[in-house]
């Protein structure tokens, strides 16, 4: 299983790299992490013509928080969040969400933003980005452009990106102080995708919920934003019927995908029990 | 085929100047073009860790990097582990415990444990499991692997100044 | 001091643990690499194949001369099929290799091969047993009818009577999905060609390098001396690398016919596709029980998959005819029909695999005695009692004989360790939760350590079986064992040289154990259906004895007393009952030396010995505890507990080792691992991610117990214990799983009970009651 031919080049810098993109286009191929693209390439599933290794473009190594963003470098392995990367909510709810992303060897390398440029529909932060509204700052041939989460991720494997953009930056909004997180995902041993998985983020003041974030992933073709059962918790008491029973109106709303680790029938039951306890978890 | 890259990698602290096709695995490099072929190849997708060395460091899937993505990177595999005859005492401990039977998975737990406990030797019980669920075994089901690198952990925590005194 | 019985760290382990290992792949440096194009298509005819202008490129039309691989069964239920080294006019599974490439290295290789278009006409395969079976089922083998290539079958005459006059007739359907060894390394082989002898050296990764040797001639009509095989550093084996497979002919006729090095290792993605699978069964029984539980009679209809070509030499009737022979397993009922069938499908082809067709038996006795005993309100320890073998030997009704074991006595320990009432209560409290425990059960019996006349029995053309062990001790007193047996990862070369080392009174580290080398070796056979400690340690134990004897003469003649009357201990010969002694080496090069002076012993300390028994049963009881989260039908294990019984273990702890593996892949049949063919015969498991073999997170802690029973029927005392893990394991898990899962009445059947399968039936099953 070795990969097929290829050229490969190394920019130094940003403005390199996006020229090496706008030259190659549809035959080049972005290299940041490479745990999911170099497998795909062993088992010539990807064979791209040109390699543009991103790896040495120090100014995409940044992982800071600036206002009310976390910004995200395009270098930023998975393994930073192994410590808290800012305090509060969303620093405990990521470093909560990474140790469920493969293993640790692969999160030394891989990045956060590479795992949002490949859409896997089980991928941990697509499914972070999706449910918190993250904005998503891309370079390409005409300049730079900011895509919000929900305009991103278009299908399996699928998203915004055209074959000459970069993703160079993905912002998460900071949750203040009263929120809390709660992340449930199942899967067939530790480390493999999702069968279903699910993030809830609620802020709750003076015992109720005032604002909540909830999404499901790992079920269908990307990650799901169930918005419209976030209105309905707002407003409402933390207790477990409620939890349950927008639980099993996520589970109605969602049509499962199939394959052949689960089908629709049991991914639906999944929905139900993960939705359940992410926001016990949250609640908690 | 492609045009070959000439690219050198240091690897246990020895430079080794070699000549790639960029497609060429660091699994594949370190093999064949530097001869230490202590690294195995179990499935070049990244699951099993057979291929697991370090590189900067850090325990990473040599099968999942190519090799002039590490030219200028301090590359360990576990050839380098042994101080000439004195075993390294994850070595020592796997030996000791029976924490090998083929073999075949053993260097890439090897480096896979002393990458994670010289980054936190502190390790605890839970995260020792969560740290070994990254490498396939075949052979022990596990239970010596974790009891060697227990043992280890305790002996290298000896001689390495903790992280919180 | 005796070495038997001390956990002596291993031989093996400073190489290995320094990555100085020889596994295939370190010894290709310089060769030319072989890579195979395999079909795309489970069945088909091929219609043609397009090879690229340049490249060297081989299909079955250049190996004219070359015989298919053909393992025979003496019997009349068995039909023959030929697994050609490429594929000539047909596919007949997915992955079958229809032509081969040469190039400098794998990734010219894989490119190269790229450009071999194989044409087939493809055809509607046969993939199942529902589809094999049918009344209009398409041959899967022109000649075999029906799609049977084996068939045994037989009834005691008081059967019929038995299932009509029981009290409770227990009538069950299980299935054991499809499944792989999969050995963390892959199959390969190196060859060298030695350009002034014209002979090959392969070196493989096999756990049977004279019988490679044999096969690969056979099928190229070569002489055997003009190859050597050795079996370098294997990665794992399980049973998989014990068959021939077309890659090595082929290697071997490359070798041969470009007068080059060649080496050829497979990718993982080819381990899945084409090497060989397992496990792969249906069972369907019916168990006649007394009112009190006793189990009068059992009937059964048992299927294997065995895939499109029968594995060389042990053939495809292996697991269907070791489960007819084996089925009742420790437990004594008289009254036993059975039809068994090997079913033929355009699938990877059946091979060994650790425990071989005994997890699938013990998971349908073990099952049946569970569902008996809530049937019959008799509690399921109990039931057990009453039906376990108790005297010995036994003679099954198949005709097996079972020596000495603890059937009843292993199970007593585990159920102890277990501590079943306060197990009970836990369960009440945690329903009471809504969290469900369980705890379940299995008891087994393992067939090891038979010679040929097992061997014989089932008809083999090819009988394996004894062992020959080649022993030496040099003038500095250093011992060399050459045994024709190979190891794979067991440690073998410890354990023997353990045994050894008692024999003649020196270390095991001046005992060195020689293997894999058919140069070098003697005859002999390699490890699988744990035989190793039995019958090449029975060999070491004789010929190391027959040095020893020569050893005694030599002291008794230098220290003035008789033979009988010496004592090798410690390095020394001792007079008895006396403090003179003459240290070994001493009498070593005194036999080389001054073997005028000792006519009976010498010259020399060179002897070889065989053994060839007829087979010891070891026995287990499995028990655990999970819990079954009822809204994924995700399972985890608790606790594991083994009570085991081997009879004198060499090494503790290896066997331990052997357990703890063999239970990792017993609880990977039971919850993870399923190999998945669609309908068109495409298999969809290819690589680690869709092939689940469990990491440290999914295992439990395994807590062993050993009983020693001395048998006779093994000179070592050591009974076989390699397999055992993996037998007793899933039945133990399910049976768990099932009793955990009570309140929902949901009872499993089929394994590797997924949490999908699992929640299925608690679905169907409605709410708890």
């Amino acid at each position: 299983m070795k990969p097929a031919p290829f050229a490969y080049v190394r920019p130094a810098s940003r403005a390199e790299a996006v020229g090496l993109l706008a030259e190659h286009g549809d035959d080049g191929k972005v290299l940041a992490g490479g745990q999911s693209l170099v497998a795909a390439m062993n088992f010539r599933l990807a064979r791209p013509g040109v390699l543009i290794d991103i790896n040495g473009v120090r100014d995409l190594d940044f992982l800071r928080a600036e206002d009310r963003w976390l910004r995200i470098g395009a270098l930023t392995r998975h393994a930073a969040f192994h410590k808290e990367v800012i305090g509060g909510p969303l620093g405990a709810l990521l470093g909560k969400v990474v140790r469920h992303i493969a293993h640790y060897p692969i999160r030394q390398r891989g990045t956060f933003t590479g795992s949002l440029a490949h859409a896997d529909p089980a991928s941990e932060w697509c499914l972070v980005a999706t449910t918190l509204g993250a904005q998503m700052h891309v370079a390409g041939p005409a300049g730079e452009r900011v895509c919000a989460a929900g305009d991103f991720f278009k299908g399996t494997f699928t998203t915004a990106l055209g074959s000459r953009d970069l993703l160079t930056e993905v912002r998460l909004p900071v949750l203040g102080e009263n929120w809390r997180s709660g992340f449930y995902e199942f899967s067939r041993r530790a480390g493999d995708f999702a069968l279903a998985m699910a993030l809830a983020a609620l802020r709750i003041e003076g015992g109720l919920i005032r604002e909540a974030r909830l999404g499901v992933g790992g079920v269908s073709d990307r990650a799901l934003r169930l918005s419209s059962l976030e209105a309905e918790l707002v407003g409402k008491a933390p207790q477990p019927q409620l939890f349950a029973d927008i639980a099993e109106a996520a589970r109605a709303q969602i049509k499962p995908s199939a394959d052949i680790h689960a089908s629709p029938a049991y991914r639906s039951d999944l929905i139900r029990t993960v939705v359940k306890r992410a926001l016990a978890q949250a609640a908690a | 085929m492609t045009e070959k890259h000439a690219i050198t990698l240091n690897v246990n602290g020895r430079d080794y100047t070699i000549s790639v096709e960029p497609r060429r695995t660091l699994a594949d490099a370190v093999r064949d073009d530097c001869g230490l072929t202590g690294t195995h190849l179990g499935c070049e997708h990244g699951v099993c860790g057979a291929c697991t060395i370090i590189v900067g460091g850090k325990p990473v899937r040599s099968c999942l990097m190519f090799a002039v993505q590490a030219a200028g990177e301090k590359i360990r595999t576990v050839e380098g582990l042994a101080k000439g005859e004195e075993l390294h005492p994850l070595q020592k401990a796997f030996w000791e415990n029976h924490g090998l039977q083929c073999g075949f998975c053993t260097p890439g737990f090897l480096m896979l444990a002393a990458g994670a406990l010289e980054e936190n030797p502190d390790l605890d019980e839970a995260e020792l499991r969560e740290l070994l669920s990254s490498n396939l075994c075949r052979c022990t089901g596990y239970q010596n692997i974790i009891k060697a690198v227990r043992a280890a952990a305790v002996e290298m925590r000896a001689c390495q100044p903790s992280a919180n005194p | 001091m005796s070495w038997i019985g001390r956990p002596h760290l291993r031989l093996e382990d400073p190489a290995l643990v320094r990555g100085q290992g020889h596994y295939v792949a370190d010894l290709a440096r310089g060769a030319a690499v072989v890579k195979f194009v395999r079909s795309p298509v489970a069945a088909g005819r091929i219609l043609g194949i397009e090879k690229p202008d340049h490249g060297l490129v081989f299909t079955a039309s250049d190996l004219a001369g070359l015989k298919p691989i053909r393992p025979i069964l003496h019997r009349p239920d068995y039909v023959p099929v030929d697994y050609p080294v490429l594929a000539a006019e047909r596919v007949m599974f997915t992955g079958q290799a229809v032509a081969m490439v040469v190039d400098e290295d794998a990734h010219a290789a894989e490119d190269l091969a790229e450009q071999v278009f194989i044409d087939i006409d493809a055809e509607d395969p046969v993939v199942n047993f529902e589809t094999a079976l049918g009344p209009d089922a398409p041959r899967v083998h022109a000649h075999a009818p029906g799609n049977v290539l084996v068939e045994g079958r037989m009834r005691t005459p008081g059967l019929d009577a038995a299932l009509s006059e029981a009290a409770e007739v227990v009538s069950l359907k299980l299935r054991s999905a499809r499944q792989s060894a999969m050995p963390l390394e892959g199959r390969g082989g190196v060859c060298r060609f030695d350009a002034v002898t014209g002979r090959v050296t392969l070196s493989a990764s096999v756990q049977m390098p004279h019988m490679l040797r044999t096969g690969i001639c056979d099928v190229m009509g070569i002489a055997e001396s003009d190859l050597r095989v050795i079996a370098p550093d294997v990665g794992g084996g399980f049973g998989q690398k014990m068959s021939l497979f077309p890659e090595y002919v082929a290697l071997v006729w490359l070798a041969r016919h470009l007068r080059r090095d060649v080496a050829w290792i497979e990718d993982r993605r080819e381990n899945f596709l084409a090497s060989a699978h397992s496990r792969d069964q249906a069972f369907e029984v019916k168990g006649a029980f007394s009112r009190d539980g006793v189990l009068l009679g059992l009937d059964a209809d048992l299927l294997s998959n065995v895939g499109a070509f029968s594995c060389y030499p042990v053939t495809c009737g292996v697991e269907p005819l070791m489960a007819l022979a084996e089925l009742p397993g420790p437990y004594k009922v008289r009254e036993y029909g059975a039809r068994s069938r090997g079913v033929t499908t355009n699938t990877c082809m059946m091979a060994p695999y650790r425990g071989v067709a005994r997890p699938m038996l013990t998971f349908t006795m073990e099952r049946m005695m569970d569902v008996a005993a809530a049937r019959l309100g008799i509690d399921p320890v109990e039931i057990r009692r009453r039906n376990l073998i108790e005297t010995f030997p036994h003679r099954s009704p198949t005709g097996l004989v079972y020596d000495e074991g603890s059937y009843k006595e292993a199970m007593e320990v585990a159920v102890k360790a277990l501590d079943i009432p306060s197990f009970r209560k836990r369960q009440a409290a945690a329903r009471a939760e809504g969290r469900y425990l369980g705890v379940g059960f299995s008891v087994f019996s393992e067939r090891t350590g038979y010679g040929t006349p097992a061997y014989a029995a089932r008809g083999m053309d090819i009988v394996p079986g004894y062992e020959v062990v080649a022993c030496a001790m040099d003038p500095s007193g250093f011992v060399e064992a050459r045994i024709g047996s190979s190891p794979h990862g067991q440690g073998l070369k410890t354990a023997l040289a353990q045994l050894i080392a008692d024999e003649l009174g020196v270390e095991p580290a001046k005992v060195r154990v020689i293997s894999g080398d058919t140069d070098a070796t003697p005859y002999g056979w390699g490890t699988f259906a744990s035989r190793s400690m039995v019958i090449a340690g029975g060999a070491c134990k004789l010929a190391a004895g027959k040095i020893a004897t020569r050893l005694k003469i030599i002291a008794a003649a230098m220290l003035e007393t008789r033979p009988d009357d010496i004592e090798l201990s410690d390095g020394l010969a001792r007079a008895i009952n006396t403090n003179r002694t003459l240290p070994i080496p001493e009498l070593a090069r005194a036999a080389y030396h001054q073997s005028h002076k000792f006519p009976e012993a010498g010259p020399g300390l060179s002897d070889s010995a065989t053994y060839d028994p007829p087979g010891t049963f070891s026995n287990a009881c499995h028990a655990c505890v999970v819990e079954v989260d009822i809204e994924t039908g995700g399972v985890t294990i608790e606790r594991f507990v083994v009570a085991e019984d081997a009879g004198i273990l060499i090494n503790p702890m290896i066997v331990d080792g052997q357990i703890h593996g063999g239970v990792a892949q017993g609880i990977a049949n039971a919850l993870f691992e399923e190999l998945v063919y669609d309908e068109t015969g495409n298999l969809l498991t290819v690589s680690l991610a869709d092939y689940l073999p469990p990491t440290i997170a999914e295992m439990p802690t395994i807590e062993i117990e050993h009983l020693v029973t001395l048998s006779d029927a093994t000179i070592t005392k050591a009974k076989g214990v390699g397999e055992g893990g993996t037998i007793g394991a899933p039945a133990a898990v399910i049976n768990a799983v099932c009793d955990a899962l009570k309140p929902f009445g949901v009872e499993i059947f089929e394994i590797p009970a997924t949490p999908q399968r699992i929640r299925d039936l608690i679905r169907a099953s409605g709410q708890p009651s």
